[in-house]
């Protein structure tokens, strides 16, 4: 099937660069379900069946990787031939670490209060830091400087992993 | 000359290839069964007007069988051979039952696997049970629909893990039903209510029904149905607030521990108060136990609230949840959708509305919204609808992950992944020479093993032998559309692909399926091979259609030499499936399959193609 040769950009009808357009995403991730989702096979021959299920498992994962914004540059630059590294390359620049230590007992003291709304208030500096990060990756892709989008990437996947120990707090609190 | 067929949109231009397709909602409490007719989905009834069967299955001394109504009224006389609420054993272990003494069944603890249940009839699995129900709704729908049907479309609880799922799928391939799908019983819902008012935007469905709790948050837009976060509790429902009602009684009356027929009798009172209250300021409750004993006592519906306050905010704690999975606070919810009979309470209502700042919907009967939303999605399934614009878009409830050192997980699939989805994880031997591995996979948020759901052990075997760490062994978990949970493996340096034994923690066994199958249809060896000849047959002639309605429609894919290849393997086909050697009509079959394989690849890519090139011709016209 040449559908599963495809890369996630193509086979969601897109170009295969860092500026997307979300709702055409949106859009073309819809129809292509239309198109190969299980659903559309259920009368069809086993062959059929089963190739749907693999497209329909692709076009799902594609979406996912392309409507994260870290996913989608991950995704890119593996495509670049460029591996970020996020598990063992965990060199930051000081002022980031420094950045993650506060962070870090930030969380502890709102825990330690059980203060939900000084957790939000994170999650909202959080964000903020990784939208002008998103938007760094934008210039970095741009100008085809692999390297510091690597290190972007690296530290929106850190952000990112933290807003999750964030929400993940704000869940046990209110419980 | 041909005469023009005129056809309304939606409906077939030819009436006679009409397949006939079901949606059945296999409840807790009740059971319903429902058809798309003239486009319009209704619920079917039995002869005497009923709609909705109660999912009681009695085994009487006879040897027969009775579901329904009349094995209800013979709950309170005999309860151990009268099952009632089975689903909530469906795919359970003995320690999942949270309360069995006020449970009049003989349990058979079995130690490991799912829950087994002594009757006179001998000892059910409650999958078993439930195929007595699914078999009563399967024959209503043949009589009122006077034919074969094609297949059909069953519910499950969005938050049934996956041996709940099997479990279900199970029952439904003892009562010699086609499963079409498994369907998350708020997206039927969301289904029916959606089509019904032309809806858009994001929805809630919350879900209380007689043993489960489900909320799903969906968006809906131009027919597709997308859910977005799913949430609930599989084992809090209507019949919870019996048993606090039950309790209270109890306590109130100052009774000791009751016999099974009295426990019986109660409860039954217990449900009809808690239905009269939705209606009543209070409830007189009047009956004599079998020990002569009177119970006169009165149950205001305000003490109601007080008592079942505990269960109502229980349901809010995963909607919370859903809603934070999603992403979505509660002024983007557009509209909450209350499903489930127990949701006519007014306290839940209440709450609802309370939680959401908004009243929600309930002009649908919220007994029926999910049977109609099943017989819409098995219409479209069966091919019915040739406008096919209606899509579901589920998610897998519940992280499915494996178990590593220490007994912690690691997780491979998150909940919320919208299906189908496939992870592939490598791993490798240990030892020289290895040549098995076992995997066990549990399905739950927590971080360890003990505390999530046991779902199966794979055991892997034939792996090529190597030196340690050298064997590079790639397994692949697949969750279908239905929610469930297949696993491959390959060595991947020798292509070698591993067996898998599959041991299901709280499922049946193929052996045991098998063994049910037989049992159901009587014991003649004779029948036996006259039923899996016949079984070949039909999915010989299924591919036939299949493959015929392909080349009709997509044939110019093919060069002539290999249209004529595969149109000489149809007519073999055909020539073997008129013989009675079920062994070569499965090979014929196979081979079939095996020289359509580049075909349906090139549809598939055809069709995509087609779909993204109309798209940019809209855009030109623009």
């Amino acid at each position: 099937m040449e559908l599963l040769q495809r890369n996630y950009f193509e086979l969601l009808g897109l170009p295969t660069q860092f500026e997307i357009d979300l709702t055409l995403l949106d859009q073309h991730y819809r129809k292509l379900q239309s198109e190969v989702h299980p659903d559309r096979f259920v009368t069809a021959s086993a062959n059929e069946r089963m190739q749907s299920m693999q497209v329909a498992t692709q076009a799902n994962e594609a979406y996912q990787a392309l409507k994260n914004t870290t996913a989608r540059a991950r995704y890119l630059l593996e495509l670049n031939g460029i591996e970020t590294l996020e598990e063992s390359n965990t060199a930051m620049p000081a002022d980031f670490l420094m950045l993650q230590m506060e962070w870090r007992e930030a969380i502890d003291d709102a825990n330690g209060a059980k203060n939900v709304s000084a957790l939000d208030a994170l999650l909202l500096e959080i964000k903020q830091m990784a939208k002008s990060l998103s938007q760094n990756l934008s210039g970095q892709f741009a100008e085809k400087a692999y390297v510091e989008a690597s290190e972007s990437v690296r530290k929106l996947s850190f952000i990112d992993k933290i807003s999750a120990d964030i929400n993940r707090a704000i869940e046990q609190l209110e419980n | 000359m041909a005469l023009l067929q005129i056809a309304e949109p939606g409906m077939s231009a030819a009436p006679h290839q009409h397949k006939l397709a079901i949606g059945i909602d296999l409840g807790t409490t009740n059971s319903l069964v429902a058809t798309v007719q003239s486009g319009m989905s209704t619920v079917l009834q039995d002869e005497h007007g009923h709609s909705l069967l109660p999912s009681v299955v009695r085994y009487l001394e006879d040897g027969s069988v009775r579901v329904g109504h009349a094995a209800q009224s013979a709950q309170t006389a005999d309860p151990k051979n009268t099952i009632s609420s089975v689903k909530r054993f469906m795919g359970r272990g003995i320690n999942d039952i949270p309360d069995t003494t006020h449970i009049p069944y003989a349990f058979r603890d079995t130690g490991v696997g799912m829950v087994q249940i002594e009757t006179r009839a001998g000892i059910k699995s409650p999958v078993e049970i439930s195929a007595e129900i699914l078999r009563t709704l399967k024959t209503r729908a043949e009589k009122a629909l006077g034919g074969e049907l094609t297949g059909a479309v069953i519910t499950v609880p969005a938050y049934f893990d996956d041996a709940q799922r099997q479990a279900t799928k199970d029952a439904a391939r003892l009562s010699g039903l086609t499963v079409l799908r498994l369907l998350n019983e708020p997206t039927a819902a969301a289904v029916a209510y959606g089509l019904d008012n032309a809806s858009e935007g994001v929805y809630v469905i919350y879900d209380l029904g007689g043993g489960t709790f489900d909320v799903s948050i969906l968006r809906l837009s131009k027919g597709i149905f997308e859910v977005l976060a799913t949430n609930g509790d599989s084992a809090l429902g209507g019949d919870d607030f019996d048993h606090r009602i039950f309790c209270w009684i109890l306590s109130e009356a100052g009774l000791p521990p009751l016999s099974q027929e009295d426990t019986r009798l109660l409860l039954t009172k217990a449900r009809e108060v808690k239905e009269w209250l939705s209606e009543n300021a209070e409830a007189q409750i009047t009956s004599v136990l079998s020990t002569d004993k009177l119970i006169n006592v009165k149950l205001t519906a305000e003490k109601l609230v007080e008592l079942t306050q505990t269960l109502v905010t229980k349901t809010l704690n995963p909607t919370r949840k859903a809603l934070r999975d999603a992403g979505l606070s509660i002024e983007e919810i557009k509209g909450v959708v209350m499903v489930g009979g127990a949701t006519r309470m007014p306290q839940i209502r209440q709450a609802v509305a309370e939680f959401f700042k908004q009243e929600p919907l309930t002009n649908l009967d919220p007994d029926k919204v999910v049977a109609l939303g099943a017989a819409i999605q098995a219409n479209v399934l069966a091919g019915n609808r040739s406008d096919d614009d209606l899509l579901l878009l589920d998610v897998i409830p519940l992280s499915l992950g494996l178990e590593t050192m220490g007994g912690l997980v690691e997780r491979v699939i998150p909940r919320n992944a919208t299906l189908p989805v496939a992870r592939a994880q490598d791993f490798t031997t240990f030892k020289d020479g290895q040549t098995a591995m076992s995997i066990h996979v549990v399905q739950g948020e927590r971080e360890l093993v003990s505390d999530c759901r046991s779902l199966a052990k794979f055991e892997l075997r034939g792996i090529p032998p190597m030196a340690a760490g050298a064997a590079r062994i790639r397994v692949t978990f697949q969750v279908d559309a239905d929610g469930l949970l297949s696993v491959t493996a390959r060595e991947q340096s020798s292509g070698v692909v591993a067996d898998i034994v599959v041991k299901p923690s709280y499922g049946l066994t193929e052996d045991e399926i098998t063994n049910m199958l037989k049992s159901s249809f009587g014991s003649a060896e004779q029948d036996k091979q006259a039923r899996a000849l016949r079984e070949a047959i039909v999915d010989a002639e299924r591919l036939i259609e299949a493959i015929n309605a392909a080349l009709a429609q997509d044939g110019n894919l093919l060069s002539p030499s290999e249209k004529s290849a595969i149109e000489a393997q149809v007519q073999a086909l055909i020539t073997t499936s008129q013989g009675s050697d079920k062994d070569s009509i499965i090979q014929a079959v196979e081979s079939l399959n095996h020289a359509t394989e580049n075909f349906a690849g090139r549809r598939m890519d055809a069709s995509v193609k087609q779909a993204f090139a109309g798209q940019d011709l809209n855009k030109l016209e623009i």
